[in-house]
Order: C-alpha cells, then sequence, then structure tokens
C-alpha cells in the first residue's frame, strides 16, 4: 500500500491570512503536518493562534492561501464552492461548539439533512437518521426540536448528523466548549466508539483532559506547530 | 443523485422543505405574500367589472350587427349644379338598384319606410282590439342587419316582396295587446290603418332594456305592399345597410355617401344632405372606452403585483440575512450553492405562486358572488351583466406574476450563495 493512502489529511506549507482593513494578519504560517486514517488527533494552542481557522479549511469551509492540501489522495487546491460541497457531503462531517442545528427542524430532520443534499429520498433518510439516533441513545427524542433538548443531548444530535453520511474524517470544533464535565466526558465516549469505527477524527479543544483521549495532539503555537 | 431531481423544479421534499420554512414564521410569510394576493385581487375584480360593463351595454345592442348602417336623406346645404342650396330630395327604388350595383363595400341594401310609431294614435285594429305600433316596410334581408328571434310562424320572404303579399311579422308585444291568450295568431288577419294583413309570424327582440320593449312593439309587412298599400310608391324613408366586414366603417360610408351625392347632384362637400349612423363607429367608441378600461386595470393591478414582488423580494432578503447561519449549516452538510439558490428562488416563486393564486381566487369568489347577487335581484343587471374574466386573462396574470416571482427570487437568492460557509457558521 502506497503511503499517501494511508494518510487521509497531507498539509504541506498551508498559509492562511486574513485582511481587515488595511491589517494583514497572518494565522497559519506555513503548517505541515499528516493524519492518518483511523487516528484521533486532538488540536490545541492559545485562543487566537488559529486552530479553528485551521479547522475551517480542514473543512473546505474556508480557502487557503498557499501550500498543498491532500484529503483522501484528492488536491483540495483551488477548489470552487460546488466541488467543496461534493467533498464535504462525501468525505466530511462536522461537530461544532455550539451545535449548530438548524432550530425549525426536529432531531430527526436536523441528522437526515447532509442525506437530503445527496439526494436520498425522505423516508430512506429518516430510516437511516433514526437508526443514527438510536445510536447515540436519542431514539425517543427523534420528534422534538432542538430547544426541547440539553446540551448534551444537543451535540449528540450533531454527532449523529455528522455520522450519517458516513465521513471519513469528523471535523469537531471544541465539541465540549458549552457542555459541564460530566456530558463531556460521555460525547468524548462516544466520539470514541466512532473512532473506533475507523473514522479519523479531529477535535479542537482548551482541555488538556479531552486532549489526553485522543490519541496525539497537535499544538499550535504563532500559526506553526509546535514541534517541543 | 436521483434520476430527474435536477429537472422537477418541485418535487415533493423540496414543497415539504419550503413550507416548514415558510411555517417557522406564518405571520410574516402571510404579510409578504398578501401584496401579490392583493394585485392579482385587484386586476380579477377590475377586469372582471370592466367585462360586466361590456356585457351589459352588448346585451343592450341586443347582437344587433356590428357592421351595419343606416342612412337617410335630408336638405342640401350647399347650392350645386344649378340647384340652390336647402332643396329637399328623396331616395327611391332606383336608388336601391344603383347601389345593389355600383357600392362594392356594401353586402346588403334594406330600403325601409316606417308608419305610425310610437306614442302615435292607434294605426293598428283587430276586432274590437287596437294600439299604436311601429309598422315597417322591409326587405328580408332586414333580419340580417338587425336580428330577431322568430317564435312562431316565420320572417319576410322574397316571395312576399314579388306578389306584394298583404302578411305581416308582428312583435311579441303587439300579440300581447291585440290577442287574447288562447288565440292562435298564425294565419290571423289585422288592420293597419284600414288595409287588411294576414299574420304569418310573430318575433321577439334579442336586446334587453329600453329598446327591446320598443322592438317588440313593431310590426314587419314586405317592402313593397307597404309602398303600394300606403302610398309610399317608389319613395325609401332610409336605407339599412350591411357592410363588408373588411371594409372600416369609415371607408364605406364614404363610398355609399359620394355615390349617392353624384347621382342625386349633391355638392361633394356637403355634410348635411345626408345623415347616416354606423354601428361600427358606435361599437368602436364603446370598445375604446372599455379598452382604456381594462388597460387602467391592468397598469394599476400590474403596479400593485410588481408592489407586491418588490415586497417580497424585500422579505426574501431580510429572511435572508436571517437565515445566514441557517444556510451555512446547509452548506457544511454539503449544499451546494446551485441547491442554495434553487431553494431561495423556489421559495419566492412558490410564495408569489400561492398568495397570486389565492388572490385570483378570491377575486373570481368575488365575482362569482357579485353575479349571484346580480341573478338574485332578477337576472338583468342593466347595464352591468355577468362580470367575468377569461381563463386566458387569468392565465396572462399568473404568468406575469411567476416572471415576477422570478425576478424577485433571483437577488435574495444571490445574496444567499454569497454567504461562504465560515462566515455563516461563525455568526452568533
Ligand atoms: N474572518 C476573519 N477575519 C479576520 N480575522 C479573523 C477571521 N477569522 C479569524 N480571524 C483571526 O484569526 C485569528 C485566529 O482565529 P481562530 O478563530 O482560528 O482562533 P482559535 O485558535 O480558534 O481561537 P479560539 O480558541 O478563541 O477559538 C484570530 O486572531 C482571529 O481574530
Ligand atoms: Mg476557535
Amino acid at each position: 500500500m502506497d503511503w499517501y493512502l494511508r494518510e487521509v489529511i497531507i498539509l504541506n506549507n498551508i498559509g492562511k491570512s486574513y485582511v481587515t482593513g488595511s491589517q494583514k494578519l497572518q494565522v497559519l504560517k506555513g503548517l505541515t503536518c499528516n493524519i492518518k486514517e483511523g487516528e484521533m488527533v486532538a488540536i490545541m494552542g492559545s485562543s487566537g493562534s488559529g486552530k479553528s481557522t485551521l479547522l475551517n479549511i480542514l473543512g473546505l469551509l474556508d480557502s487557503f492561501d498557499s501550500g498543498e492540501y491532500i484529503l483522501s489522495g484528492e488536491s483540495m487546491a483551488g477548489l470552487n464552492e460546488r466541488a467543496a460541497a461534493k467533498f464535504r457531503s462525501k468525505l466530511l462531517g462536522f461537530v461544532f461548539q455550539s451545535f449548530n442545528l438548524i432550530g425549525f427542524k426536529t432531531a430527526l430532520e436536523n441528522v437526515a439533512l447532509p442525506l437530503y443534499y445527496q439526494s436520498i429520498p425522505r423516508k430512506k433518510r429518516n430510516i437511516i437518521a433514526l437508526d443514527y439516533l438510536k445510536k447515540v441513545g436519542l431514539e425517543d427524542w427523534a420528534s422534538h426540536l432542538p430547544n426541547q433538548m440539553s446540551g448534551g443531548q444537543k451535540q449528540r444530535v450533531a454527532i449523529a448528523r455528522a455520522l450519517v453520511a458516513k465521513p471519513k474524517v469528523i471535523l469537531a470544533d471544541e465539541p465540549t466548549g458549552a457542555l459541564d464535565s460530566v456530558t463531556s466526558s460521555d460525547v468524548m465516549k462516544l466520539l470514541r466508539e466512532i473512532n473506533a469505527d475507523g473514522i479519523t477524527m479531529i477535535i479542537v479543544t482548551h482541555e488538556h483532559d479531552i486532549a489526553a483521549l485522543c490519541d496525539r495532539t497537535i499544538h499550535l503555537v504563532d500559526g506553526l506547530i509546535d514541534l517541543s | 443523485m436521483k434520476k430527474g431531481s435536477k429537472i422537477n423544479l418541485f418535487d415533493l421534499d423540496r414543497v415539504l422543505e419550503i413550507l416548514q420554512v415558510f411555517l417557522t414564521n406564518p405571520f410574516r410569510t402571510f404579510l409578504s405574500g398578501l401584496g401579490v394576493g392583493w394585485g392579482l385581487f385587484m386586476i380579477v375584480v377590475t377586469v372582471g367589472a370592466s367585462n360586466g360593463l361590456e356585457n351589459g351595454v352588448a346585451s343592450e345592442m341586443g347582437g344587433r350587427v356590428k357592421n351595419s348602417m343606416f342612412l337617410w336623406s335630408r336638405m342640401t346645404s350647399m347650392p350645386y349644379k344649378g340647384f340652390k342650396r336647402g332643396r329637399r330630395f328623396e331616395f327611391n327604388n332606383s336608388d336601391t338598384e344603383f347601389l345593389r350595383e355600383n357600392a362594392t363595400s356594401i353586402k346588403l341594401v334594406a330600403p325601409r319606410n316606417q308608419l305610425g310609431g310610437h306614442r302615435g294614435s292607434n294605426n293598428v285594429t283587430r276586432g274590437t282590439k287596437s294600439g299604436a305600433f311601429n309598422v315597417y316596410g322591409d326587405v328580408p334581408g332586414y333580419i340580417e342587419i338587425d336580428p330577431v328571434k322568430i317564435l312562431s310562424g316565420r320572417y319576410l320572404n322574397q316571395g312576399d316582396i314579388d306578389n306584394e303579399r298583404k302578411i305581416a311579422v308582428i312583435g311579441k308585444r303587439v300579440l300581447e295587446l291585440l290577442y287574447d291568450n288562447d288565440i292562435e295568431p298564425i294565419g290571423s288577419s289585422i288592420q293597419i290603418q284600414g288595409v287588411i294583413f294576414s299574420v304569418v309570424g310573430v318575433y321577439s327582440t334579442y336586446k334587453t332594456g329600453e329598446d327591446a320593449e320598443e322592438d317588440n312593439q313593431s310590426i314587419f309587412i314586405p317592402y313593397t305592399t307597404f309602398g303600394k298599400s300606403f302610398h309610399t310608391n317608389n319613395e325609401v324613408g332610409w336605407y339599412s345597410l350591411l357592410m363588408d366586414e373588411n371594409v372600416h366603417a369609415d371607408t364605406s360610408a364614404a363610398e355609399v355617401m359620394s355615390l349617392l351625392k353624384q347621382r342625386k347632384s349633391v355638392h361633394p362637400d356637403d355634410k348635411r344632405a345626408m345623415g347616416s349612423w354606423s354601428m361600427a363607429s358606435e361599437f368602436e367608441e364603446v370598445e375604446s372606452l372599455f379598452a382604456a378600461f381594462r388597460l387602467i386595470s391592468f397598469i394599476f393591478g400590474g403596479l400593485a403585483l410588481l408592489a407586491g414582488a418588490i415586497g417580497i423580494m424585500n422579505i426574501m432578503l431580510i429572511t435572508v440575512r436571517e437565515r445566514t447561519k441557517e444556510l451555512g449549516i446547509r452548506r457544511a452538510m454539503g449544499a451546494t450553492p446551485l441547491t442554495v439558490m434553487r431553494q431561495i428562488m423556489s421559495e419566492t416563486i412558490f410564495l408569489t405562486t400561492l398568495s397570486g393564486l389565492i388572490g385570483v381566487s378570491f377575486g373570481v369568489a368575488s365575482l362569482e358572488g357579485v353575479n349571484h347577487l346580480l341573478e338574485s335581484m332578477g337576472g338583468s343587471g342593466g347595464s352591468f351583466q355577468n362580470p367575468e374574466i377569461s381563463l386566458y386573462t387569468v392565465l396572462i396574470a399568473l404568468g406575469v406574476m411567476l416572471v415576477m416571482g422570478v425576478i424577485a427570487g433571483i437577488l435574495p437568492a444571490v445574496r444567499a450563495i454569497a454567504i461562504r460557509p465560515v462566515e455563516a457558521i461563525r455568526t452568533e
């Protein structure tokens, strides 16, 4: 097997800057790292060090200025929005700190949303979605709206949604950031289980005990990976 | 990808998706749809009302043939060819032949004479009953110019003319006034100024309103018989003409006038020597009035529609801004820009169409309501009858509205896809 097949993510010298008015802020300054298929990686760093920026680039939600990003063997440089959407739909799942569920949709409908964009018929996608709600222990909450659920429940719905389209990689930006410690460890347990099924997991976090639950930690310092 | 999912813009799944968005804020959805609904309601009601007026007027004219014209002689107002001004002249049967041979734009020449009339002394008797009626000497072709409905028996025919038969076709009202209920009029006799005529037919007019009464109190007898019996002999009272539909009424009128002026030695520029009245120019006037009516209702309705569409566009723009996060989430979940664009466009078009259809339904229902009201008031609303709107007009209005919906959707849709997924998700 070739080496790049096992590397689901290859980042080579990634540069990213934000321009606000006349000021230019270089957030990522030539970042290089590889992530292997099935790994569970934590990304840590001080506030403003560029963790979310990196995760958004990995998730094709944001573009990068320079360098090379190879996702599952394909270069992600200069993608248009349509192509990015297709890759997101096929390869990626997202979990956010603030859950980002759609408020007027039930838990089931939220979970089924990625399947809607794969044009899977309603009946079929509801069956699949319910299956994933079961996996996160929320089948009884299928018809509830997000505002009728606790933070931990919402995050589990979001995780089910990230899983439903069978992605290769799940990107989670501070998934436990809004949760208490007990709920946090529940969510981490769930993410670990998912990872055990072979899905690569990249988790941005502030908390060391969360990072400690991962295979390894990437430290971001000043737009670069701190190897020390 | 599901087969054909790109082609049908409104599959059930997408409709449900749209409905869910609308039901999230039903009051706002209602308000934004109100403008377009109102616009179409206005169009339907105003067009319907102007059609109602038109129907009313048309029914008062009673199916009188549009390309008809009446022509009579008066007094010359200019000296010509040795004649002084102020000369009276009459048309006669040889003028009729002359017109039939020479006037190319005239399809039918009907010379007419009249006896008695409205509020005149009683001129028709039958036994002990009598009445004052209009008695006309006519040719069979006259029924083509001013149609009547034969209730029993027959109308005048060529044999009546050729043989100068003493027969009469009487109006419904004449029958009512001269006959007892159970008496068969056909074959009976009446006396018109002492001359005995045999009744061969009874008719009623197609007109409604005041004209109808007058028309039903008339008696038609053969033109030739009239000349003999009432000593008009060779003279023509006036002409009723049926003109070629392909020639403009003014043109054929001018042709007839100039032919007759030449023949009767009337100065070509003498405008007062002959009188004429043309149904076509009357109709044209009325019709241009209605065209103006309809134009105005379309302009006002169109403006209301436009305002409605702009309203919808504004609401959609606000909605898109408010839904930045939602749209960002959808993008993260794999929605392409095209999908998002299609969603916003579909929402706009759906809202426009739905409110438009509701507006049309209310409009049509109102017209129906007025119709029922008119019918319950006795069937005839005078100059206002049967307000209606053609399916064709409704379809045009809906089409215009659909186009407006599309246009109204473009800007919000473009705004929606300009939102980048990161920005969207960052928004708190
Ligand atoms: N769209 C943007 N425009 C301008 N500057 C931005 C933008 N997004 C992020 N930044 C800046 O880039 C830097 C990195 O931001 P980022 O969100 O990646 O940090 P982070 O490591 O996730 O921080 P935190 O731990 O607080 O979430 C910050 O200084 C931030 O202000
Ligand atoms: Mg962050």
